[in-house]
């Protein structure tokens, strides 16, 4: 009785911590695909996601839209900002080092926390999902169909991304762009638009990674913290997989969860992060190690 | 125009430049011992944080202005030194040991850090540093015996000699104290092959190893002192607040801190000072920015944390240099007066693809 107790106990946390892990996951692959693309690390990722779901929130608690309308009007509106941020800001300090990158996504990560603050308030937001009333029972296991949607959610995001980047002109060019910028410019491709579309894209993913995150633990300006987390499922990942930054983010989510159980209190706050630190001493290429050390 | 003709080798490493710059630090100093005979000792109170402020933004400096690597977590140093501090001075140990042990303490921690941190491209550092101050602050919050955990923990007086100092007067001269000492530790450590090595480390990596610099060594000294530059910063900052709370040392700290050394200007101490005088006017700009913003955005409390952001992506697009840029800026415009030309200070763009191979 009380093995197949724990044994549920067990599968609910593994489904749950895939679930967490597939956003950590998302929010990890906006920064590959950005980092990627224009050597740009977006210390602002989090607060991208959480201001996604503070758009969605607007449409669709504050103006009642549908579920689905509201979601696509606030991935939409996300991915517009995210080009915009790259046009007007980013943009101007390609070509300084690196630490100016770092300063200015912290910079601007900061303004998004203190702008969502102000525009919708510091309080903490729920945001129903049609998903919400829904549970499974499979073998005394009960399941929430919210987190199945996000299971499903992510697999479906990930298939079409792959596609995105294997059978359109867009896509292709977008890869071309971050193996080698002069190249894809000599070829004819528009790297300054290819890479605004990055961050459009990369907010639009953050923005989906937000929505779903929503009903699981609620929305407040200070939610973007869990970009710190997709860092590290980013680092996990290699930093340039984006493969392996969703199977980071996964990870993660998983150890997070069972340390939260299994360990004293207080561990699953900081698991993510020891594992971070942990994997950065052992293995800095990452798990993947898509982007070796090259050596001089 | 000032023409320094050099006939020594020793005048490349002065610790003042020419006769002018003896004069004006003269007074300055001179200008510092007497201020708190003059003003109120609310203002010898804010002097005294603005000294605090500078140590920990040199500190800072070290690591990123002079080395290159980037710590978004210098706030977890900063309060392993006040916890530290605090500790051993509630258990009777004298003032100057219990500093010194905070900022050690500190220093090994950012060896810790450090360490891994040979291995590490600043990016991955930056990762490691805030990850790190994110476990800090929750060891802060639970290791109840050395913090007091979220009650967080009552900081004596300082004692100092035996003679308890429980005047602003006496923490200023304190706080200044330890801050001519640092920045002087600090500007012979720069003149001397350690500085040199960080320099050159911070402007290539690859050059400096080609030159026979030891990158690992060089990195992982630079995060020692600086971290423990940080831990005696946090040992006057626990004496200064009088009470520590696990709330203090959050990120938006470190955020500070790094604000104070991007608008001070990267690379040169007098921009640490600069930022911390800009650091401790900001608040009070913003409380008088309130009453004239419409009410709606005036009385925001996340007014403070967006004005921070919005200085940060504002000097990092506009003056990479900082207030010390500017400085520098303004006095050749004057020693050149008629000559002067913009693109004298013209920044050479490095494209980062070529970073991907160090």
């Amino acid at each position: 009785m009380h093995g197949g107790r724990s044994m549920a106990e067990f599968l609910q946390l593994l489904v749950n911590g895939l679930a967490v892990g597939c956003i950590y996951g998302l929010v990890a692959l906006g920064f590959v695909l950005i980092y990627k693309a224009g050597e740009v690390v977006n210390f602002a990722q989090g607060e991208m996601m959480m201001l996604g779901a503070f758009v969605a929130f607007t449409f669709i608690v504050q103006f009642g839209l549908n579920y689905w309308i509201g979601l696509a009007l606030a991935v939409v509106v996300m991915a517009a900002f995210g080009g915009l941020l790259d046009i007007v800001v980013v943009r101007r300090i390609i070509g300084q080092p690196q630490f100016s990158t770092v300063m200015l996504t912290i910079g601007l990560g900061v303004m998004m926390r203190s702008g969502a603050s102000m525009v919708w308030g510091p309080e903490t937001r729920g945001l129903p999902s049609p998903f919400d009333k829904t549970v499974l029972q499979i073998d005394g296991v009960v399941l929430s169909a919210v987190y199945l949607a996000i299971l499903v959610t992510t697999a479906l995001l990930c298939v079409f991304l792959l596609g995105f980047f294997r059978f359109t002109r867009v896509g292709l060019a977008m890869q071309a762009a971050s193996q080698n910028q002069l190249a894809a410019y000599c070829m004819g491709i528009p790297v300054k638009r290819v890479l605004s579309s990055v961050w459009a894209l990369s907010a639009g993913v953050a923005t989906i990674a937000g929505v779903m995150l929503a009903p699981i633990s609620l929305i407040d300006p200070n939610t973007g913290a869990i970009g710190l987390k997709a860092f590290a499922a980013a680092v996990i990942g290699g930093f340039g997989s984006i493969p392996g930054a969703v199977v980071g983010g996964i990870l993660i989510g998983l150890i997070e969860l069972f340390s939260g159980v299994y360990l004293p209190e207080g561990f699953k706050d900081t698991a993510a992060y020891i594992v971070l630190l942990a994997v950065l001493v052992v293995r800095p290429q990452g798990l993947f190690g898509a982007v070796g050390r090259k050596k001089v | 125009m000032r023409f320094i003709f050099k006939t020594r080798y020793d005048q490349d490493i002065n610790l003042f430049p020419h006769g002018g710059a003896v004069f004006w630090y003269s007074l300055l100093a001179v200008t510092l011992l007497s201020v708190p005979l003059i003003v109120t000792p609310f203002y010898v109170g804010e002097l005294s944080f603005l000294f605090i402020w500078s140590l920990a933004g040199l500190s800072l400096m070290v690591l990123t202005g002079y080395t290159g690597l980037i710590s978004i977590g210098h706030a977890a140093f900063l309060g392993i030194g006040a916890y530290v501090h605090a500790y051993l001075v509630r258990h009777g140990v004298p003032f100057i040991p219990a500093i010194l042990c905070g900022g050690f303490a500190a220093a090994a921690a950012g060896l810790v850090i450090g360490i891994p941190a040979i291995r590490m491209r600043g990016l991955y550092l930056a990762i490691a540093t805030l990850a790190f101050s994110a476990i800090a602050e929750e060891v802060f919050v639970r290791w109840e015996t050395l913090t007091g955990g979220s009650r967080g923990v009552p900081v004596p007086k300082p004692q100092f000699l035996g003679i308890e100092i429980d005047n602003e007067i006496g923490f200023y001269y304190l706080c200044l104290a330890i801050l001519v000492l640092c920045i002087l530790g600090i500007v012979n450590l720069l003149r001397a092959p350690t500085g040199r090595a960080w320099i050159a480390i911070r402007d290539s990596e690859i050059a400096a190893q080609s030159m026979g610099v030891n990158l690992a060594g060089y990195k992982a000294l630079a995060f020692a002192v600086s971290a423990f530059l940080a831990g005696i910063a946090g040992g006057l900052f626990a004496h200064k607040v009088g009470y520590l709370t696990p709330d203090i040392f959050t990120p938006i700290l470190s955020i500070q801190l790094l604000m104070l050394v991007m608008v001070g200007g990267v690379g040169s101490i007098h921009g640490a000072i600069f930022g911390a005088i800009f650091l401790v006017l900001l608040p009070t700009v913003i409380s008088i920015a309130r009453d004239y913003l419409p009410a709606a955005i005036g009385q925001q409390p996340a007014l403070e944390p967006g004005i921070y952001g919005l200085i940060l992506v504002l000097v990092v697009l506009l003056e990479p240099l900082g207030l010390n840029g500017l400085w520098l800026k303004i006095k050749f415009f004057f020693s050149q007066f008629p000559m002067y030309k913009s693109a004298t200070f013209k920044r050479q763009k490095t494209y980062m693809r070529t970073e991907r191979l160090q």
